[in-house]
């Protein structure tokens, strides 16, 4: 998908024939620190054939001469895989089923391994140490967190842990620069990496008395308890504070979004509009005039407005992650996500939808059960996420006046907080109901989840989420939404009409208003749209909104740029005003404003449910390795979406 | 007693795994740390009452109920 044009360096093929690192850890071992540290923000991200857990590989120099790959494998506690990302680290360190599946060129057989220990965490981490010498595969341990290990009093021979290991150990706190100077040296020379004499034992009983050993071998004192990060739980997960905090922490969240996005959305959209009069000024072919300002500038540019809200949010979710509270949130949410038959960290991916449900339905791969994780999967498109954000706020800009007060508080903001709520519901709801659809007999997994202890979240790795999330946005602006948007606008102007024919219609053809509205009514869109009105009819749309519901099933956001298109032809000069007095044309209803609130009422609800996002349905084929959720997937949320929409407009019709 | 059996800032040595665990999660437990012989103190109970914090060793790890009452344990002194 996209990547010949987007990647900046191509497929992964490119790499073939460069020696490969593949970076092995568990969670919480800095495996990420030390691939950005190693990578810079180059790195390309892919997917892993077949499943498509996320890979993440880039380059590094590792002397004058050489560069080489490396891999960042997903977090594993053990080889023995009870996750999709697990069953990932087993398959690529699988050597010989590469050779036995010619798979090694879609996988890329590592050629040597770079182990994370946690110097805090040795008594577990050494388990997965004595797991992976059973690949055969050249090792090199990189310690991490060495410094928390002083800080916390605890203590360790790292000469004594390289001989009791027999493989080149090599400290790197925090991805610093000297740590990493010296991986890379080590790294240049990785044919000569050291071999354990004897390999580590991998019978239960055998292993526990090796790592006792090697602890013993290399002075390993335990480190303290963190008490720093005591401290700080006493107060997050107290049973009062701690459930204020975390509330107070979800509402600032979506304040800091809406608010501090604010005035940077109004620059961006400044600047679109000073792009607009520049080609309206400069550009005198009427077609072409109109193709960049309407379909290039005004399509993208609607989009592209919400930039400054997708950065901001996944900033704020890399902080929450990189502090270590995100961890604590799932702890919190953990017997609230139970009623619904999910676990905690199901509650990140929730969260995470909230930006978008593309990361969302990512995030659930730290599910370790199958099952949540398509329960999961099924109800996050449901939470409001940012492409619906454009659609919302400009329906409700037309339903309330600016200054109307629900009590003390904005009605737009109420109407707003509402929507979230409805989505954040009927995604629990639908979460819960495939759960309990899906989880007759099968064993049940353990839930276990790490309590990292909280750090100071490092710039470089904030950048570098912040990043891959925005290029992915940028991404789909410039493939998906702008293929829409172009579309939209020949079938909006085509077929070309004559003056003649005009002027037997009775049309003006002096006012370019006039002209443009006609050819918009006459178009190959109108047509469409008309097509369809029996479905969409009951809930009061016309063939205006049906194109703009037709064409938001490429990408949500090109609803309002569909409708901006449209309004742009009946009045150029202010095309929101325009929205709002627009009239049905024809049939029963005609001459009703088209805009009504329970119109409205059935639009929110419709954008609430239905999956209008071809990206969401691309990753859930990715992420279920089947067509057949994404399929069960639209039909359910278009049926929802339709049979709420009309309850919605049937209920405010009554009431308003 | 089992671990779920554990008051807040109590400690207890894990002896096993009840029969009822399957083999794939004991596996999973033990390499999570929580192998017999290890000490475990129980930190701190969730607001709503699931999960329970305990720490293993040198590390904090969340276990629901379900899982803490499926680890054997004797109290240590």
């Amino acid at each position: 998908m996209g990547h010949a044009h987007h990647g900046g360096g191509g497929s992964t093929t490119a790499n073939i024939g460069l020696k490969r690192f593949a970076v092995v850890g568990s969670p919480n071992s800095g495996k990420t620190t030390l691939f950005n540290a190693l990578t810079g923000l180059h790195a390309k991200t892919g997917n892993y054939p077949g499943v498509t857990v996320a890979r993440f590989e880039g380059r590094t120099r590792v002397d004058d001469r050489d560069t080489v790959v490396v891999e960042d494998l997903p977090g594993a506690y053990s080889l023995d895989p009870i996750s999709p990302d697990e069953q990932i680290v087993v398959d690529v360190l699988d050597t010989d089923q590469h050779r036995a599946n010619h798979r090694s060129v879609g996988l890329g057989v590592p050629d040597a391994l770079l182990v994370l220990l946690n110097a805090t965490t040795l008594r577990r981490s050494l388990g997965l140490i004595a797991q992976v010498h059973q690949t055969g595969l050249p090792i090199c341990v990189v310690l991490t967190f060495t410094d928390d290990l002083a800080r916390r009093r605890g203590r360790l021979d790292i000469a004594a842990l390289t001989r009791a290991l027999g493989v080149p150990v090599v400290p790197v706190v925090a991805g610093h620069r000297d740590g990493v100077a010296d991986l890379r040296q080590v790294m240049a020379e990785s044919d000569s990496w050291s071999t354990p004499v004897v390999a580590p034992p991998t019978d239960p009983a055998e292993v526990t008395a090796w790592i006792e050993s090697v602890l013993a071998s290399c002075d390993y004192q335990v480190p303290e308890v963190d008490h720093r990060t005591r401290r700080i739980d006493a107060v997050m997960l107290h049973p009062v504070i701690g459930t204020a905090i975390f509330a107070v922490t979800m509402f600032l969240f979506f304040q800091t979004i809406f608010t501090v996005a604010a005035p940077l959305q109004g620059y961006v959209e400044a600047g679109f509009g000073w792009l607009g009069d520049l080609v309206a000024a400069r550009v005198h072919i009427p077609w072409l005039s109109g193709f960049l300002s309407q379909a290039v500038i005004g399509g993208v540019g609607s989009v592209l407005v919400f930039l400054p809200q997708i950065v901001l949010l996944f900033v704020l979710i890399a902080l929450l992650e990189g502090t270590g509270y995100l961890a604590r949130a799932a702890f919190l949410m953990d017997r609230v996500m139970a009623r619904a038959g999910l676990e905690g960290r199901a509650f990140v991916a929730l969260l995470s939808s909230v930006a978008c449900a593309i990361p969302g339905i990512m995030a659930t791969r730290s599910l370790p059960s199958a099952k949540d994780r398509l329960a999961t999967m099924m109800g996050a498109p449901l939470m409001t996420c940012s492409a619906r954000l454009p659609v919302y706020i400009l329906l409700v800009s037309i339903l309330l006046p600016a200054g109307s007060r629900i009590g003390p508080f904005s009605g737009r903001g109420v109407v707003m907080f509402a929507l979230y709520l409805m989505g954040a519901v009927s995604a629990m709801l639908v979460a819960a109901v495939f759960k309990k659809l899906s989880s007759r007999g099968g064993p049940v997994l353990p839930f276990y989840m790490e309590m990292p202890p909280y750090q100071v979240p490092r710039l470089k790795n904030v950048a570098a989420e912040v990043w891959t999330a925005v290029s992915a946005f940028l991404r789909k602006v410039t493939s998906i939404i702008m293929t829409a948007t172009v579309v939209l606008w020949v079938l909006l102007n085509l077929p070309l009409r004559g003056d003649a024919e005009m002027t037997a219609a009775g049309v003006d053809t002096g006012s370019e208003t006039a002209v443009a509205a006609y050819v918009i009514d006459h178009s190959y869109a109108a047509s469409v749209g008309k097509a369809v009105e029996p479905v969409f009819a009951p809930l009061g749309f016309d063939w205006r909104i049906n194109i703009g519901i037709l064409s938001s099933l490429a990408a949500r956001e090109v609803f309002v740029a569909t409708l901006g298109q449209v309004a742009a032809a009946e009045n150029p000069e202010e095309p929101a005003a325009a929205l709002t007095e627009m009239r049905v044309q024809d049939g029963p209803q005609a001459g009703r404003l088209l805009f009504d609130a329970p119109t409205i009422a059935a639009l929110l609800v419709f954008f609430m449910y239905a999956l209008q996002c071809m990206s969401t349905v691309g990753v859930m084929r990715r992420e279920s390795g089947s067509w057949k959720w994404p399929a069960i997937a639209f039909g359910y949320m278009f049926v929802l979406a339709w049979v709420l929409a009309l309850a919605a407009r049937t209920v405010v019709a009554a009431l308003w | 007693m089992t671990l779920a059996d554990l008051d807040r800032g109590k400690r207890a040595i894990v002896l096993g795994y009840s029969d009822v665990v399957e083999p794939s999660t004991a596996r999973r437990l033990f390499d999570l740390g929580l192998a017999p012989g290890v000490e475990v103190t129980m930190i701190r109970r969730a607001p709503l009452g699931d999960p329970v914090i305990f720490g293993v060793g040198d590390y904090e790890i969340a276990l629901r109920g379900v899982q803490a009452r499926c680890i054997t344990a004797k109290p240590a002194d």
